[in-house]
């Protein structure tokens, strides 16, 4: 029953879609403010709706029923629970609900706290998000019911991929989405600015706490898929140029380049069009990248089942929201005026450099990603490209735009003053150019571009703090700096915090990439393994029994110079339903880099076991980078200017639009 | 000339579009064997358990084989199961099995005993010795090997009654003909 309410919830949703996409769309067009109305209360009750379907579709879930065919393939009586709920949205069907349930989410908080809208803005953006919550509605009822039963009900389930049974996985997907999710609302607001004609400052204030919140979103949720794919598939890599990682971080450049145009249409009223192209690109990234995931049309590692009748689907869906967007966008965007004009060496030039740079590595990771395809369709047979493509051409076309980072902040909107900035950054030079000399040396050498990556990271992290530094008048009057810096804007302590956060992943990145230490080997109990120093005493192996897996642990003595350093446990499980293994690493994390140790099969009788050793140099810096760049999204969103309308606010009901701002 | 500009996003777009339609007919778990038209790659698999012999590349000279991958792991094998049941009651040709990665000796010849025995001979495989030479990346998979011991055909992936007689049964009896 509880499973056929759900699925009746689905379809009326879907009635109530189809209404808040027409009527208000109409009321604005005719400036009927009763039928643009309408789309508050469609948006509320579209929400509460997809709330008690996915309440439905989680209590099959809890409850283990069987007779529903979503749980059946995906449980399994004996899951921990964490992983029954989220099981849920650890398939294909349950993961297309979660969509809708935050796509309405943020439609809801729109039509709650978005009162200081022009209402027939207001009308239009709830319009587009109705038009994209239906074609996931009828994509879900046409080709994937999560609510199918089937008879007779199994007596137990098929259990979900081990894989996916992890704390760091439960929560990727939710966090991936709501960067995805969110992003279709700076697509909506673009599609509404394109029909309305208008596109100004306070447009773009309203359009940035949305994209900002998106981003960091989807900041950690690739943060949280590398960490799980660094310690649960124990390769110890943590990237992999994976078509479903670049998926995600496709729509996370293009996003990256939308948040840093809006501050330009913001302040400068200039790069209109280019904003509204970069909203549009976001979103289409993001529903490419399901695309990609869901219609087989790619392989991939972790790829859900595919299945060509969805990619059929899927493809419609984006032949209509992305080719309609791009068309509209054709036809209406030539008609964007801009004010602002500027000098190549600007502030606005330093932005236009990042968003060119970011869409430009945004085409690169799509034609990566999309190359095996093309040459499969022209009948080129099938290959993988894989991360020697990337990392030729993404890393050298990142460096320069890293580079010119330390330079943007430092200068002036309309007409910079280089020489200017490079005395004032006098002291980021001579910092580069130690920390590539001490890396040198500390490393005795090492790969080109490790030492790049450490160079610009020092320098990026310094360049930061002296921006920071001028804008306080750190030296010039010490006396008042801290009261000065207590009283900068949110929004520069967000971008302060973000770009160190920058800093940190690069180095992190840098250190892991370039001076990776790894050894393959069979050891037996009582041997040692020398790496990077750190000697791994292995002391044997054991079985023991988890919740629905059997586990091999395997423990090593790391000690340095006799100096004991940690106790590694490294555990290779095994899913008995699935017969499928799983290797958890075990890893020790220090500031200079972590202790990875993976334990194979067994090999020979005397308790000798295959075991990989690796020591990951700076890993730790890129989660903590990562971070940093979430908590200064975080607090951009929350700066005064987003909560009141300031400064050409139309009306000032600064309350509710602050509620508007971090929802 | 300006206008024009605004068009390129769409235009690549629908260049885009247009690669998405073709790649959504092609299978990319087709992987073509790079051993098609190649002869069997030499491997002599032990007996499983309970059995007097194993096979070797040898046996498949003389007659047009059928050789399946399967394992007891295999879940999607048990749904095959039947056909190739099926296929040897009606005697149509030699099934050969190879049971890969089998990590208990009994797990495989327990679940042949369980669903049926359809396999002409069968060798043993736990170390993908076999199945490495074939070029396997799942299973089920099954491949066509003529007379002459050459590979003419691999099929990844469940043989069912539709593709069967689709594909497999007539390149048989076209091999047989040669």
């Amino acid at each position: 029953m509880i499973a056929e309410a759900g699925h009746f919830a689905l379809v009326l949703a879907l009635f109530v879609g189809i209404v808040q996409s027409t009527v208000p769309m109409v009321g604005a067009h005719r400036d009927n403010t009763i039928w643009m109305a309408m789309a508050k209360p469609a948006a509320m009750s579209q929400f509460a709706l997809i709330i008690f379907s996915f309440g439905a579709l989680t209590y099959s879930h809890v409850v283990s029923d069987f007779s529903v065919v979503n749980v059946y393939q995906n449980s399994h009586s004996l899951k921990p629970m964490l992983y029954k709920v989220s099981g849920v949205w650890g398939n294909h069907e349950g993961s297309l609900l979660l969509w809708v349930l935050i796509l309405t989410g943020f439609g809801s908080a729109v039509a709650m706290f978005g009162g200081n809208l022009p209402p027939s803005l207001k009308a239009r953006v709830l319009g587009v998000q109705a038009m994209v919550s239906v074609g996931f509605y009828l994509f879900m009822l046409l080709t994937s019911n999560p609510f199918e039963r089937m008879f007779p009900a199994a007596l137990d389930g098929q259990d979900m991929n081990p894989l996916l049974q992890d704390p760091g996985l439960a929560f990727h997907p939710p966090f991936l989405y709501l960067g995805y999710v969110g992003f279709s609302m700076a697509f909506s607001f673009a599609i509404a600015a394109l029909i309305e004609g208008r596109v100004d400052a306070a447009w773009a204030r309203w359009v940035r706490p949305w994209t900002l919140a998106a981003w960091s979103f989807l900041t950690i949720g690739i943060a949280l898929g590398s960490w799980w794919a660094y310690y649960e598939l124990g390769w110890g890599g943590w990237w992999f140029w994976d078509p479903v990682e670049n998926a995600s971080f496709m729509p996370w450049l293009a996003g990256t380049a939308l948040l840093h145009s809006a501050i330009v249409v913001e302040k400068r009223d200039t790069m209109k069009s280019w904003t509204i192209f970069l909203a549009i690109l976001a979103f289409s990234m993001s529903l490419l990248g399901t695309f990609l995931v869901r219609s087989g049309v790619l392989t991939s590692v972790h790829a859900f089942a595919t299945d060509p009748e969805r990619g059929v689907f899927i493809l419609l869906l984006l032949m209509i929201v992305i080719g309609g967007s791009l068309a509209l966008f054709a036809l209406r965007a030539p008609a964007l005026k801009s004010t602002g004009m500027f000098k190549p060496i600007s502030r606005e030039g330093g932005l236009l450099l990042n968003n060119l740079v970011m869409s430009t590595g945004c085409a690169v990771v799509l034609l990566g990603t999309l190359y095996p395809l093309f040459l499969d369709a022209v009948g080129g047979g099938k290959v993988s490209i894989g991360p020697p493509f990337f990392n030729a051409v993404f890393i050298p076309l990142m460096l320069p735009m890293l580079f010119a980072m330390g330079y943007g902040p430092m200068l002036s909107w309309k007409r910079g003053d280089l020489a200017g900035a490079s005395k004032r950054l006098i002291v980021a030079f001579i910092a580069t150019g130690i920390a590539a000399a001490a890396t040198v040396a500390i490393a005795d050498g090492g790969p080109f571009f490790g030492i790049i990556g450490m160079a610009i990271a020092v320098w990026m992290g310094v360049s930061v703090l002296v921006e920071m530094a001028e804008r306080i008048r750190l030296f010039k009057a010490p006396g008042k700096a801290f009261a000065r810096l207590m009283h900068q804007p949110r929004a520069t302590w967000g971008m302060t915090l973000a770009h160190l956060g920058m800093a940190m992943a690069i180095a992190g990145m840098a250190g892991a990439g370039g001076w990776k230490a790894e050894s393959i080997q069979v050891m037996k109990p009582g041997e040692t393994v020398t790496v990077s120093g750190y000697d791994f005493t292995f002391e044997g192996a054991k079985s023991g029994r988890g919740p629905n897996y059997t586990i091999i642990q395997g423990d090593f003595q790391v000690t340095r110079d006799g100096e004991p350093v940690a106790m590694l446990h490294a555990e290779k499980r095994n899913y008995p339903v699935r017969q499928m293994p799983t290797t958890e690493a075990a890893i020790h994390t220090l500031m200079t880099g972590d202790l990875y140790a993976v334990i194979g099969d067994s090999e020979g009788n005397e308790g000798g076991f295959v075991t990989r050793i690796y020591f990951n140099p700076l890993v730790v810096w890129m989660w903590i980078g990562s971070l940093f760049m979430v908590v200064g999204g975080t607090i951009s969103v929350s700066d005064r200017r987003y909560r009141i309308g300031a400064p050409t606010a139309r009306q000032s009901k600064s309350g509710k639009s602050a509620e508007a701002a971090s929802a | 000339m300006k206008r024009l500009a605004y068009m390129v996003p769409l235009a690549v777009f629908l260049v885009l579009a247009g690669y998405f339609a073709v790649g959504l007919k092609l299978n990319p778990r087709d992987l073509p064997s790079v051993l098609i038209d190649q002869p069997v790659p030499a491997f002599d698999l032990k007996p499983i358990k309970g059995k007097a012999r194993g096979f070797s590349s040898e046996d498949l000279k003389g007659h047009v084989t059928l050789v399946n991958v399967f394992g007891s792991w295999c879940v999607a094998c048990v749904a095959e199961h039947p056909t190739l049941m099926e296929i040897a009651k009606l005697n149509l040709v030699p099934v050969f099995g190879i049971d890969w990665r089998e990590k208990d000796p009994d797990a495989g010849p327990k679940w042949l005993a369980r669903h049926g025995d359809p396999y002409t001979l069968v060798g043993d495989d736990p170390d993908s010795k076999a199945a490495i030479a074939f070029g396997v990346y799942g299973a089920p998979e099954s491949f066509i090997v003529d007379r002459r011991g050459f590979i003419r055909y691999k099929h990844t992936g469940v043989i069912d009654a539709d593709n069967w007689s689709a594909t497999l049964w007539p390149l048989i009896q076209e091999l047989r003909k040669q």
